[in-house]
């Protein structure tokens, strides 16, 4: 496509629209709900000859990650696509795709995991793969899905980075809802993503390597050290990427979006589309007078503790909902990673959580209210009564 | 056909200082195999001894490019690498001509990574893939895998009051690899190396996906003297307990017919592992074992073109 333009996608389709704009290498995937459009749309890019793609139609997610991975250490630029039980089976795939520094991106289009089997959104899926050594990055819309995409090419493949990205996309309520967004020409997507330039190759004979070799003891550790400086340099890169991506398109994102957040006393901090209902609400109450106020983070890996302090830090009371359980009984996993950020803050606001939504349990604008509710009583009490609580389950 | 000589000049992609076993046959396989390929390689290893003993970082024994992921794994990832080959040699970024070979043992190729396998198979990836068969798990410590032959003692198999050995007989996985109807399978094994050259030809030759099972004996697992390696390998084949043949486009050729066949016995009573098996009170087992040798070998022959 020749020039820049309004379209009406689905969440899946606009991914599937910056995978052929990205225009990888080779693309290896297996078909999951809610993710099987995008392979599904991919596949027909294929077959009219719209992308140079070699596609690896896999027998399973586990060989999807281990051919993406393969593919990568061939200097190639490779992609795969899940959801839910996918992304478990990827599980022992997703730290050698990191360990290895592999810069794959990955849409992930979250849904609860099994059991009992449910196709709908949580993010028990991506959640659970917090440790695996990928950076993390959420989208509220179809539209933030797509730009995701393009920047994640650049912030995987940045040398100081090269790490594996995931893009995060709400499984139906943004993967199957039609929006309007806003897509780059082919042009200008080649231009920002640039050529791959890849730091080794094993079609490279002339210098061979021997990638994947056994690391014991002596050396391991520093490997691992030398992975955790990479996602440290993350947070430089996810921000110029950012900063570009915002010249090219008048959207700017960083690790965090606030929302009506400055003189808020009242904050919501939630992931991905549950953000949209959240906004509304904060529309309704703030025409109201009441000083309410919204933080969706962007980027959970690496983890913004500095930044998510810097915007919080002002607010008299913050619910943080997790749409996936730890079963630590101590509340969600951003719930537990946000509290101890807040460790060493001179100044903190009352926190609590809430478990929402999971396996797609609707959640609408009453039950949004409703902490904010909660968040006044706990303001005019002065203390948490209740740090974790599940919202609208029955008891 | 090469001779020895011819073969013992050509240049190693695996070579020494690597800490496999003394008498191991994984890397003979693996020397006699790469012998045949005629063009610049690129390894897939999944994990077991093989990995594990040929690339104790900072160091490799691998001349050509290699790579591993995970154990069952070794057929996907060459599929993406392959994949890639393909993409980048389309693309003009690529000009060699490569060959794409994996090496994953029994544990690997008949257990956890026979789902993978069976995938890159039916996909058609230009690779090979050599299984080296020693019938157990050796890199945990010997237990039983699909490969290990009934009545064969193992760590997870072992010899009870109750129990004489694995139960059970080993799965046939290059009749499975041959039911994918790709252009070339093989049974292989060193004791043979004219025959195992010339099948690993066929291989690189193949236009599609092939397959070699090699018998690799273990002196570990298998309790034998390390110096008797390629004499096990014979005993395999002299008593069709392992028989040499080949599925290319789908007809079956038996490669070679021993002109003796020897008994079963002849092969099991030099390993330790089968010494229960001749203890008074087996000989039910070991005939059953004699008879299940002598089907499998009727059969192939029936089947066989020639």
């Amino acid at each position: 496509m020749g020039s820049r333009q309004h379209v009406a996608m689905t969440g899946n389709e606009a991914v599937a629209h910056a995978m052929r704009q990205i225009n990888p290498d080779v693309v290896a995937a297996y078909p999951i709900t809610p993710q099987t459009d995008i392979v599904q749309f991919f596949s027909q890019f294929v077959a009219d000859g719209m992308v140079k793609t070699e596609f690896v139609t896999v027998e399973s997610e586990h060989s999807a990650m281990s051919a993406t991975i393969g593919a990568a250490a061939s200097g190639a630029r490779a992609m795969t696509a899940t959801s839910s039980q996918g992304l478990a089976l990827m599980w022992e795939m997703l730290h050698i795709a990191s360990g290895y520094r592999l810069p794959i991106v990955m849409p992930v289009v979250n849904r609860t995991l099994s059991g009992p089997i449910n196709i709908h959104c949580d993010h028990s899926d991506t959640m659970g793969a917090l440790t695996t050594g990928w950076i993390q990055l959420y989208s509220e819309s179809a539209q933030e899905a797509y730009d995701n995409m393009i920047q994640a090419v650049r912030i995987a493949e940045h040398p100081d980075v090269r790490l594996p990205v995931m893009v995060c996309q709400d499984g139906f309520i943004t993967s199957h809802g039609i929006e309007s967004l806003e897509v780059l020409s082919d042009d200008e997507v080649a231009q920002f993503i640039g050529e791959y330039k890849p730091a080794y190759s094993v079609l490279d004979v002339d210098n061979p390597v021997t990638v994947g070799p056994l690391v014991l003891p002596d050396y391991l550790f520093e490997m691992k050290f030398q992975q955790a400086k990479a996602m440290e340099a993350s947070r430089r890169v996810i921000l110029e990427v950012g900063k570009e991506y915002a010249r090219l398109t008048g959207r700017e994102y960083g690790f965090l979006e606030s929302y009506k957040l400055e003189d808020a006393e009242r904050v919501i901090v939630v992931l991905s589309s549950t953000a949209g209902t959240t906004r509304a609400v904060v529309d309704e109450l703030r025409r109201k007078g009441e000083k309410v106020g919204l933080l969706k983070p962007r980027v959970i890996r690496p983890f913004p503790a500095s930044e998510l302090r810097d915007a919080l830090s002002h607010a008299r009371a913050v619910a943080i909902l997790d749409r996936a359980e730890t079963f630590s009984t101590q509340g969600g996993p951003l719930f537990c990673e946000i509290r101890a950020a807040f460790y060493d803050a001179p100044k903190r606001p009352l926190m609590r959580n809430y478990i929402f939504g999971l396996g797609g349990r609707d959640v609408g604008t009453s039950q949004i209210e409703s902490v904010f509710a909660d968040l006044a009583e706990d303001v005019a009490r002065g203390s948490v009564k209740t740090p974790v609580s599940y919202l609208d389950v029955r008891e | 056909m090469a001779t020895l000589r011819e073969l013992s000049r050509m240049p190693e992609v695996l070579v020494p200082g690597h800490r496999m076993c003394a008498g191991c046959g994984a890397p003979i396989v693996v020397r006699q195999v790469l012998r045949a390929a005629h063009a610049p390689v690129v390894v897939a290893n999944a994990t077991g001894c093989l990995e594990v003993s040929t690339t104790i970082y900072p160091f490799t024994s691998w001349q050509s490019p290699w790579i591993h992921t995970a154990f069952e794994s070794a057929a996907a990832s060459l599929s993406g690498v392959e994949a890639a080959y393909r993409s980048l040699k389309r693309q003009g970024k690529i000009s060699q001509d490569i060959k794409f070979v994996a090496f994953g043992g029994d544990g690997g190729t008949y257990d956890i990574g026979l789902q993978s396998l069976s995938g890159a198979l039916e996909r058609g990836h230009k690779m090979v893939y050599v299984c080296y068969d020693n019938g157990a798990y050796m890199n945990t410590g010997i237990q039983r895998s699909s490969a290990t032959p009934k009545g064969a003692e193992t760590t997870t198999s072992p010899v009870g009051k109750v129990q004489p050995g694995k139960r059970g007989s080993r799965k046939d996985l290059t009749k499975i690899v041959a039911a994918h109807n790709i252009p070339y399978a093989a049974q292989v094994s060193p004791a043979h190396w004219n025959d195992l050259y010339a099948k690993a030809e066929k291989a690189f030759a193949a236009d599609g996906p092939a397959f070699l099972n090699a018998i690799a004996p273990c002196p570990r697992g298998w309790r034998y003297d390390s110096s008797d390696t390629i004499e096990l390998c014979r005993l395999a084949v002299d008593t069709c307990f392992w028989p040499l043949y080949e599925v290319e486009n789908g007809k079956i050729r038996v490669t070679y017919k021993p002109k003796e066949k020897k008994p079963l016995v002849e092969f099991l009573k030099r390993q330790g592992r089968f010494n229960h098996l001749l203890r008074p009170g087996n000989e039910g087992l070991l005939e059953e074992l004699q008879q299940e040798v002598d089907r499998q070998w009727e059969d192939l022959l029936a089947q066989s073109e020639s």
